[in-house]
């Protein structure tokens, strides 16, 4: 996989690319700052971008900016969006162009290498995967809202961790159920959100919106 | 507010009430004059003293009636009273610009106001008999002049205003002494002493590598954990001191994410463009968090919203909700920090919270970079 990656801390952006070259992935550039990071990513047109939220000139969001921009000019540019903290706001904004391919974790989640390198592949691949925290966030909010409201407790763990951009087979070993129990749980969502039949990945895509929309 | 001079028969109630007043000033003034007097034998002393606190009592009566009667009410200029012994109270009593206008205002109102009560009051009875007349005339050259020493001389407003600076200041310094022990406390407790127990479990793995691989592995993982907990009262702490999200997007984008993540839909209005002084963004947002903390937690409310403006450097913030009602600052450290962080930039808070909704609460935050050149007509709560 071709990532590039975008981060102003010279000891993380060692560190990631070390992570991510040990795991089959190849980092074509790595920069440090917002207008690079544009400028590297409609050049390279890489299979996913890394890139940290906060990055100069202006230590503000330049990352989350350039990413969304960049997949404005490159339609469906795989992102995955690295931060020191989580917000709702930002989730949606990435999430806003409805064409998947988007990630959205806490720095802290690369710990965890093996889970953090399939949410990278789960991202490259045109899925969804959203911190914990983002999806905890969601949990107290508006419990009364429909078609979501309809959905059983355990539907909603399900979406949840499709969120998270867990695989059926994750989510199965998470929930100490079948793979087979997880997928008529995701059809079943499907249809209470009212999904038309499309390929399984676009349909979860679609629900992870809904959630998170809701 | 209308001025009453169109009421003739209200003017001759008034002109006589004129008259005692002006009976009453004059008698204070001579009690005031044989205090006074006293002060050689001591004694003196607390007559002068309880002669000042009549005659501001009678004062303040004063303003009220004939603030009525002008129509434009007629603001307070004293200071706080000086608490503690009696010496303590002399001293506040004389220090205030107030009570030299007072005792001027005492003679003039015992001698030209007694004559012009007296003047008025045969007016009045005159008014009444020819109605086709300009009523008033004599009343209103005796609220004239009743005004003009008893509102606020420039040098007690100036003094009002320290007095109000001092107290807003010794309160934020207050406040931000208390808050720095707080962060210092999180840290020690909380984000350091995990990174310690990170770095020991790192020197322990590293020793038992060799001889008990499976236990180093343990060992590693609870490092993992302990940098994530770590991370995670960082990440709360950092919320508490500046939202990152207000560094990136300013008020508007830190409120509208903190309207995004409650429990309850919130509308957010807003007209404002462009970034505001730090200093008043993280004041306001934090005004706004609490406004909405509240809301969630005590009213009950299926639906908020929040308004921001700006106008003329002056901020105004609503934070509404159709919840139970019944929000009041003595209850809680909340609206009293609100009122207290406002006040340090010469803001407001409002609350308007009657039983059974809805929740109101009307924040206003000056926001030029520079004090504002002339008093502020709205008050600090
Ligand atoms: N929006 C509201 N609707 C109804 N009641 C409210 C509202 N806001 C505040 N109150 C009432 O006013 C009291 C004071 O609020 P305040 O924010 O000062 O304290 P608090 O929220 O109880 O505690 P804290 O000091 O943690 O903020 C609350 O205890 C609550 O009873
Ligand atoms: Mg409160």
């Amino acid at each position: 996989m071709r990532v590039v990656l975008a981060e102003d801390l010279a000891l993380l952006r060692d560190g990631l690319i070390r992570l991510l070259e040990a795991n089959d992935c190849e980092v074509v550039e790595a920069v440090d700052n917002g207008p690079s990071l544009l400028r590297a990513l409609t050049t390279h047109r890489p299979d996913i971008a890394v890139v940290d939220v906060r990055l100069p000139p202006t230590f503000t969001d330049e990352g989350l900016r350039a990413a969304i921009e960049a997949r404005a000019q490159v339609k469906g540019l795989p992102v995955l969006v690295l931060s020191q903290y989580v917000e709702q706001l930002y989730a949606r904004e990435l999430l806003a162009d409805r064409s998947g391919g988007v990630g959205y974790l806490l720095k802290d989640r690369v710990f965890n290498v093996a889970q953090f390198i399939d949410a990278v592949r789960q991202v490259a691949a045109g899925g969804t995967a959203m911190d914990p925290e983002v999806v905890a966030q969601l949990l107290t909010r508006r419990s009364g809202d429909k078609p979501l409201a309809s959905l059983t407790p355990r539907e909603r763990e399900v979406l949840e961790a499709m969120a998270e951009g867990r695989s059926n087979a994750a989510i199965a070993t998470r929930m100490f159920v079948t793979e087979k129990a997880v997928s008529k749980h995701t059809n079943s969502i499907f249809s209470k959100l009212d999904l038309p039949p499309s390929e399984d990945d676009n349909r979860r895509v679609l629900a992870v919106l809904a959630y998170l929309n809701g | 507010m209308k001025h009453q001079f169109g009421d003739r028969r209200r003017l001759l109630q008034l002109s006589i009430a004129a008259i005692g007043f002006a009976s009453a000033s004059l008698a204070l003034f001579i009690f005031m004059v044989t205090g006074t007097a006293l002060i050689v034998v001591w004694v003196g002393v607390p007559v002068v003293v309880e002669t000042v606190v009549k005659v501001r009592w009678l004062a303040e009566l004063h303003r009220r009636r004939v603030g009525e009667l002008l129509g434009e009410p007629i603001e307070s200029p004293y200071l706080r009273r000086t608490e503690g012994n009696l010496l303590d109270q002399v001293r506040g009593l004389l220090r205030d610009p107030a009570t030299w206008r007072d005792t001027v205002w005492l003679i003039a109102n015992g001698t030209l106001g007694l004559a012009l009560a007296c003047v008025a009051v045969c007016e009045a009875v005159l008014d009444l008999l020819f109605w086709w007349l300009p009523p008033g005339l004599a009343m209103r050259a005796y609220a004239r002049l009743s005004r003009a020493l008893l509102a606020p001389s420039e040098k007690s407003r100036l003094a009002l205003r320290v007095e109000q600076l001092t107290e807003s200041r010794a309160e934020t310094v207050d406040t931000q002494a208390a808050e720095l022990r707080r962060i210092e406390r999180d840290l020690h407790d909380g984000a350091q002493a995990r990174l310690v127990a990170l770095g020991m479990n790192l020197a322990l793995a590293e020793d038992e590598l060799a001889r008990n691989p499976g236990a180093a592995k343990a060992l590693l993982s609870e490092a993992r954990e302990a940098s994530s907990n770590a991370l995670a009262e960082l990440r709360d702490l950092v919320r508490g001191i500046h939202p990152p999200v207000l560094a990136d997007r300013g008020l508007v984008g830190a409120v509208q994410a903190l309207s995004l993540v409650g429990p309850v839909p919130v509308e957010v209005h807003s007209d404002l463009i462009g970034r505001l002084p730090a200093p008043v963004e993280s004041a306001a947002y934090f005004a706004v968090a609490e406004g909405l903390a509240n809301a969630i937690k005590h009213s009950g409310a299926h639906h908020m919203s929040i308004t921001l403006s700006l106008e003329n450097d002056l901020l105004s913030m609503v934070v509404r909700d159709d919840g139970t009602g019944g929000a009041d600052p003595s209850r809680g450290t909340g609206l009293r920090g609100i009122a207290r962080r406002l006040s340090a930039f010469d803001g407001a808070l409002e609350v308007s919270s009657p039983p059974g909704g809805p929740t109101e609460l009307a924040m206003v935050l000056p926001c030029a970079s520079s004090l504002p050149k002339t008093l502020p007509s709205y008050g600090t709560a």
